[in-house]
């Protein structure tokens, strides 16, 4: 009982903390079993190791009554984690992890389901994309690569993403739109196996997530050109001698005006009830607060914006409308 | 490499405080069970436990959840000798002459070679990782994608070379494997293929559920029409086999040290476990005295793929700690460990946080030595499970078969496709076609088609980047002649026969 109580006095200062005109009725619906965690994507990438901090955090913090366990269904580029959580009509113990692969997944493989099949949660953070090189490649700044690249003969550069059709290359095939040549664009696995293969030599540059290329930034084997954000990052501790994530610069700023935010959101069923939801967003609110949480964040210099309800679904409807487009401009839609 | 000694020592002052030798044994045992359960493999385990392990110090942390990654590879050899079932990808060489030996009697004697093996194999590693860990994690990331190929091709090659059937059965076991492999995303277009529009077919058939099915299921099925005869029942049971094995060991030291060799080689290149314990499996059964009788229960095939598994094993720690890519699922779940403790991998984690890595290190000596202990008191115990008649057996394996494949994707569907494997199985043996080289292919077949295409798409289509620089054209040409070997040495024994009468 004394950890009941702990747990609801909890709830209503991370509530007062956040400010938020939220009723503490919201706790009147709890989970009673274990709570899956879909991660639509393999063990090991940016949406997986969000989903296991998020585990350690709630479990450290005794933030739920009962457990949370983390289930990868990365098969069809998350589509069958997708469908698992679309066919579990009105189940609250589960919850959906999504990155980008929430819009481009049906888009390019045909895969029945729409982010309007599922209840969306809340946002947690969006996640930024950097342009690197290799720290040997004489290119200092944006500019200078631009410059190589436009001097070069089409598919001379290779650039390395993760994944076929998804973020990385649309973010590919949208610098090829500005600097009007072509890249070779080669798919691997994940976002850490490309930024290594950025160190051995094998591709030219990467569009790695900052959290993929950070410790391989530490080290000084890579080097940040330019962000594809519209402002610099607001993250000023230290990385590698006297440059922080802010003294990049944005892309735009250097003549590659490309701007590119990935979706860190979470989902739940469809046909589950509003005091659910509400018990999930609070959850969230509450992991947002923990000095863990802010640690990912810096490391991964995260762009913290967090939206739920209605301004959420806004959100998600004008991203949806920004990837079809994307995706039709560069070709990627099924059956074409 | 002196600082590297003064840290290690400082190393094992931490690594053997009592309560982190306590940490040790707890997850060895754990890991043992949960290595003998084939579908809830090592990375499951580790993904359980992970969160309990939030209120630890970093270093206990990561020792509890090695030691459960280390016993899970001893566990899965032990499903691997008694019922042709492996837990892992690498236990796969192990039943080729494990299980045999276990169905004539000798379990005992098999279990503690392949015990004895993984010790020595994952001992060899650590060294390794001790004296020269920064220029290895400089060697791994020469590797490329058509390097990755290059060692891919050399995998499927020596088994078609080295096969004791025909080349043509094993090049069409072979392509079966790279067509179910196929089924899936494709990675490289981002398109489905295979699927027939069934939801299931998404992710592909699961390798785990194919082992389980082609091997556990398939054995079952060939007892049964034997007549349910299980001919381990004469097994007596003797505590000193232990002893007795260990005294016939150093026979083998060339075997060994050359899978130590290709072991640790094959773990820094990104291309694991696997295809380790197949090649050095290939090589001793080329290279042996004996090679002619490897497949009827010779313990040096047990002794060659088990040392390279774990050697390869152990060396994958390395790039993961280094470079900050896992190299096993396993590994991907204590990487995820490491960033909530706070621990960024990459090349600063040896500079930054040496108490850390030094302490991890220590930690592999000292768990895999309590794990060889745990293990080898066990060996009596395990191997006396086979004189329980097979008619009592037998539905337990099938259950544990059963759990085991619906475990790997809590889905009803894969314990279907479990019995559809097994059943295949069963004609694969009864028409003498090779099961290994249809496993080999579905656990590789995905990868080595990406390294290959990724290749293409670097190179603009040409084939010359598999010869473009002399790391990458050595091992395509060792893959070739290892390829043709059947050829190249039917053409020798021509010329000797031919040379003799002259």
């Amino acid at each position: 009982m004394k950890h009941f109580h702990a747990l609801g006095l909890g709830a209503v200062t991370a509530l007062g903390m956040t400010a938020l005109s939220m009723l503490p009725a919201s706790a009147a619906w709890q989970p009673n079993k274990p709570v899956e965690f879909i991660v639509p994507a393999g063990t090991g990438g940016g949406a997986d190791q969000m989903a296991r901090t998020l585990q350690g955090i709630i479990a450290k913090h005794d933030l739920m009554p009962t457990q949370l366990v983390v289930i990868n269904k990365s098969g069809g580029a998350g589509g069958e984690g997708f469908l698992d959580v679309k066919s579990s009509k009105g189940n609250p113990h589960k919850i959906v992890i999504t990155l980008s692969n929430l819009f481009t997944t049906p888009l390019a493989t045909g895969i029945p389901f729409n982010w309007k099949e599922l209840t969306p949660v809340a946002m947690l953070a969006l996640d930024e994309f950097v342009l690197w090189v290799n720290a040997q490649e004489p290119y200092k700044t944006a500019q200078e690569y631009e410059a190589a690249i436009k001097a070069a003969p089409d598919n001379t550069f290779k650039m390395g993403g993760t994944g076929s059709k998804q973020e990385d290359q649309i973010i590919t095939v949208a610098v090829e739109k500005a600097l009007g040549k072509k890249l070779t664009y080669i798919p691997y696995k994940g976002g850490g196996e490309v930024a290594v293969q950025l160190v051995g030599g094998h591709i030219n540059s990467t569009v790695n997530n900052p959290i993929e290329a950070v410790s391989q930034w530490r080290g000084d084997k890579v080097r940040p050109l330019c962000v594809f954000d519209s402002k610099q990052l607001p993250y000023t501790d230290k990385i590698q001698g006297d440059l922080s994530w802010s003294s990049i610069p944005t892309c735009k700023s250097a003549g590659l005006d490309v701007e590119y935010l990935m979706l860190r959101g979470i989902f739940m069923p469809p046909g589950v009830s509003e005091e659910q939801v509400a018990y999930f967003v609070d959850l969230f609110k509450k992991v947002r607060e923990t000095p863990e949480w802010q640690q990912l964040m810096k490391d991964g210099a995260f762009n913290q914006t967090f939206m739920a309800g209605d301004e959420f679904k806004a959100w998600l409807d004008g991203a949806e409308k920004n990837h079809k487009g994307l995706m039709q401009e560069a070709g990627f839609i099924a059956g074409n | 490499m002196l600082d590297n000694f003064i840290n290690l020592y400082h190393g094992f002052y931490i690594a053997g405080d009592p309560f982190n030798i306590l940490l040790m044994v707890i997850g060895i045992l754990l890991g043992v069970i949960i290595g003998v359960l084939p579908g809830l493999g090592g990375a499951n385990g580790v993904a359980i436990l992970l969160p309990l392990t939030f209120s630890m110090s970093p270093t206990s942390a990561i020792i509890l959840l090695t030691c459960i990654y280390w016993g899970a590879l001893f566990g899965g050899a032990i499903t691997s000798v008694l019922f042709n079932i492996p837990g892992e990808p690498w236990s796969v060489a192990t039943t080729f002459d494990g299980h045999p030996m276990a169905r004539s009697g000798r379990a005992g004697e098999a279990l503690t070679a392949a015990f004895t093996s993984s010790f020595v194999g994952a001992f060899f590693a650590i060294v390794m990782i001790t004296m020269i860990a920064p220029l290895v994690a400089q060697f791994a990331l020469q590797f490329g994608p058509a390097e990755k190929f290059a060692v891919y091709f050399l995998a499927f090659a020596s088994f078609v070379g080295m096969s004791k059937e025909a080349p043509a059965k094993t090049i069409v076991s072979m392509m079966i494997g790279f067509a179910l492999a196929a089924v899936g995303l494709d990675m490289v277009t981002g398109q489905l293929r295979l699927t027939f529009g069934i939801t299931e077919l998404l992710n592909g058939f699961d390798f785990l559920i194919a082992v389980i099915g082609l091997f556990g299921i398939g054995e079952i099925l060939l007892t049964m029409e034997e007549g349910l005869e299980f001919r381990g029942k004469a097994a007596k049971i003797d505590p000193k086999v232990v002893w007795k094995t260990w005294k016939t060991l150093p026979r083998y030291w060339m075997t060994s040290l050359r899978s130590c060799i290709i072991g640790c080689w094959m773990g820094i290149t990104p291309a694991g476990a696997t295809p380790a314990s197949f090649m050095a499996y290939g090589i001793a059964k080329r290279v042996s005295k004996n090679g002619k009788n490897f497949g009827n229960g010779e313990i040096e095939g047990v002794v060659a793929p088990e040392t390279a598994a774990h050697a390869a094993g152990t060396a994958a720690m390395l790039p993961m700690l280094a470079l900050g890519v896992p190299g096993s699922p396993t590994a991907a779940v204590l990487l995820g460990g490491l960033l909530i403790w706070g621990l960024q991998p990459g090349p600063m984690l040896f500079v930054e946080q040496a108490e850390f890595v030094w302490g991890l290190i220590a930690s592999m000596y000292l768990g895999n030595i309590v794990g060889l202990i745990l293990v080898l008191t066990t060996v009596p115990l395990f191997a006396s499970i086979l004189r329980i008649p097979f008619s009592i057996i037998a539905p337990v394996i099938l259950v544990i078969c059963a759990i085991g494949a619906y475990t790997v994707n809590n889905n009803v569907f894969d314990v279907l496709m479990m019995m559809v494997f097994g059943v295949l199985g069963y004609l694969l043996k009864k028409t003498n076609y090779p099961l290994a080289p249809l496993v080999l292919a579905i656990v590789l077949g995905d990868s080595a088609e990406e390294a290959f295409r990724q290749s293409l798409l670097a190179s603009g289509g040409s084939l010359a980047i598999f010869w473009s620089n002399p790391l990458v054209s050595s091992i395509m040409g060792i893959g070739i002649v290892a390829g043709l070997w059947p050829l190249i040495a039917h053409l020798f024994s021509k010329l000797r026969v031919t040379a003799q009468p002259a």
